[in-house]
């Protein structure tokens, strides 16, 4: 481990800090002025905060070292106009290429979204605690592959809607609607979890990624603006897990009819 | 991990450069994650819940809900992911002549952007812990939201949409999510007749679905 890494890690981990403050205030303001109580177990709970603080320097620092330097040219790379051009097989012009020639953005939109989702620390805190509170009948890693396959399902049709040019709010009203519909059907206990999980799988390792890969294709793509179609991706991040989370307890309910009947 | 690897070099054709940092860059995720973990269930989760237990066994709902909003608020004002998005977006206000051509215009927007943000978080936090106390379905307002956000689409400035509909997903940072999560589950399972399942979900939905409206609006007001 060279110095500099050491020294980047340092630096990872004061941002952490800064912005672990502003919640320490809050928390222990109330906590000691309106609650007046002291905090039991005081020494377990601030060896919990130094633990998730060093974890998450060591894990952005990581990204920094491992995944963000490639990701990021990579999405630069993909959505190169060259690379397309030369996939596309025919020399073709920027202008006529077809939505169906950028299939490998798709593919790379959609695995980023997944891999990218598995390895989000919030999600998985959220998976945790719904376990535990679901006495396990919500497994921890049957949640965060139905999150992760909302997330690259959404990514990948946001990159076509970037290609396509499409206005970004159809596709969000058709969600909506294809959601409120499934909240009627879905089993009860879900329908709390799955909203919270459209929120919970975009922070640390997704957000980055995916916007490179949003501006490099909305500056390529002919006839997109950076500004106007770079946008919209993370919406389409937080959008579909609601569906695919829904969806997962609407299978694994169907499957429990269906074993029981044939019992 | 994979996925890099295999883009790279099946798809690209191309050598992985610094496979050293590569291989360290892994460790470091990997060591960080079980960190964080183990961090959440000794700090971060009791704490979340004992101070929900307390509130509960104090009764007042103007300080719970006081703090709710205060987190919410406080916790979305300082978040770099949400810094960074203001920025940007102010710079397309400055580009489509929404706002003048200057630095100090441009970070007069994003400054009220963010507090915009941190506004809307904070009343999504004490909405939702309201919800918990009385015992509403979520879906009501989960739609009514969605209808509201619909309603703003049709009024807003076409170069505010986009950044609004990402704005609701970049606000929930690493720390928040645990401590929310857990605010909600504890306070579901103190107040009787309330199921943590049903009820102690939901504060992060509304915390990704009203900064949409808000910031439609503020695009509208600027």
């Amino acid at each position: 481990m060279s110095l500099d890494t050491v020294f980047a890690l340092w630096h990872t981990l004061i941002g952490t800090i800064a912005d672990v403050v502003p919640i320490v205030v809050i928390i222990f303001g109330f906590q000691l002025l309106v609650l007046r109580k002291p905090i039991p177990h005081m020494g377990r709970v601030i060896a919990g905060f130094v633990y998730v603080l060093i974890g998450l320097a060591f894990f952005l620092e990581g990204l920094e070292l491992a995944l963000f330097p490639l990701g990021k040219l990579m999405a630069a790379q993909l959505t190169d106009p060259a690379f397309i051009a030369d996939i596309a097989g025919v020399a073709k012009q920027m202008a006529e290429l077809d939505w169906k020639d950028y299939y490998w953005v798709y593919l790379f939109a959609f695995s980023i979204g997944f891999s990218t989702t598995i390895a989000e620390p919030s999600l998985l805190a959220v998976a945790i605690k719904a376990n535990q509170v679901s006495a396990g009948s919500i497994g921890v890693m049957g949640l965060r592959v139905a999150v992760a396959l909302g997330v690259a399902i959404g990514i990948a049709l946001g990159t076509y809607r970037i290609v396509s040019g499409t206005p970004l709010h159809w596709y969000i009203i058709a969600g909506y609607i294809v959601v409120v519909i499934q909240t009627f059907f879905a089993p009860k206990l879900i329908v709390a979890l799955a909203y919270d999980s459209g929120g919970v799988t975009t922070s640390t390792v997704t957000v980055p990624l995916v916007a490179a890969l949003g501006l490099g294709l909305a500056s390529t793509v002919p006839g997109r603006s950076t500004l106007l179609d770079g946008f919209g991706l993370i919406a389409f991040a937080s959008l579909f897990p609601i569906m695919s989370v829904m969806a997962y307890a609407q299978l694994s309910e169907w499957r429990a009819k269906r074993a029981s009947r044939s019992n | 991990m994979v996925v890099i690897v295999f883009f790279q070099l099946v798809v690209l054709q191309q050598p992985i450069p610094n496979l050293g940092e590569l291989l360290l860059g892994t460790l470091f995720v990997m060591i960080g994650l079980a960190l964080f973990v183990k961090g959440l269930e000794m700090g971060l989760f009791p704490i979340g819940e004992t101070m929900a237990h307390a509130f509960a066994r104090k009764g007042s709902l103007t300080w719970l809900l006081l703090f709710a909003a205060a987190l919410g608020f406080g916790t979305t004002v300082a978040e770099p992911a949400l810094i960074a998005v203001a920025e940007e977006a102010s710079e397309i206000a400055a580009a489509g002549k929404v706002i003048e051509n200057t630095p100090e215009a441009m970070e007069s927007y994003a400054d009220g952007l963010r507090l915009t943000v941190a506004v809307s978080v904070g009343f999504a936090i004490l909405v939702g812990v309201l919800r918990i106390i009385r015992g509403w379905p979520i879906h009501y307002l989960i739609i009514a939201g969605y209808i509201g956000v619909i309603i703003m689409t049709a009024f807003a400035p076409p170069e505010i949409i986009g950044i609004a509909y990402d704005s609701g997903g970049v606000t929930t940072s690493t720390i928040t999510v645990p401590l929310v999560t857990a605010l909600g589950v504890g306070l579901a399972s103190s107040i009787k007749g309330r199921n943590p399942m049903i009820d102690g979900f939901g504060l992060i939905a509304f915390a990704s679905l009203t900064p949409m409206i808000f910031v439609m609006g503020y695009g509208m007001l600027i």
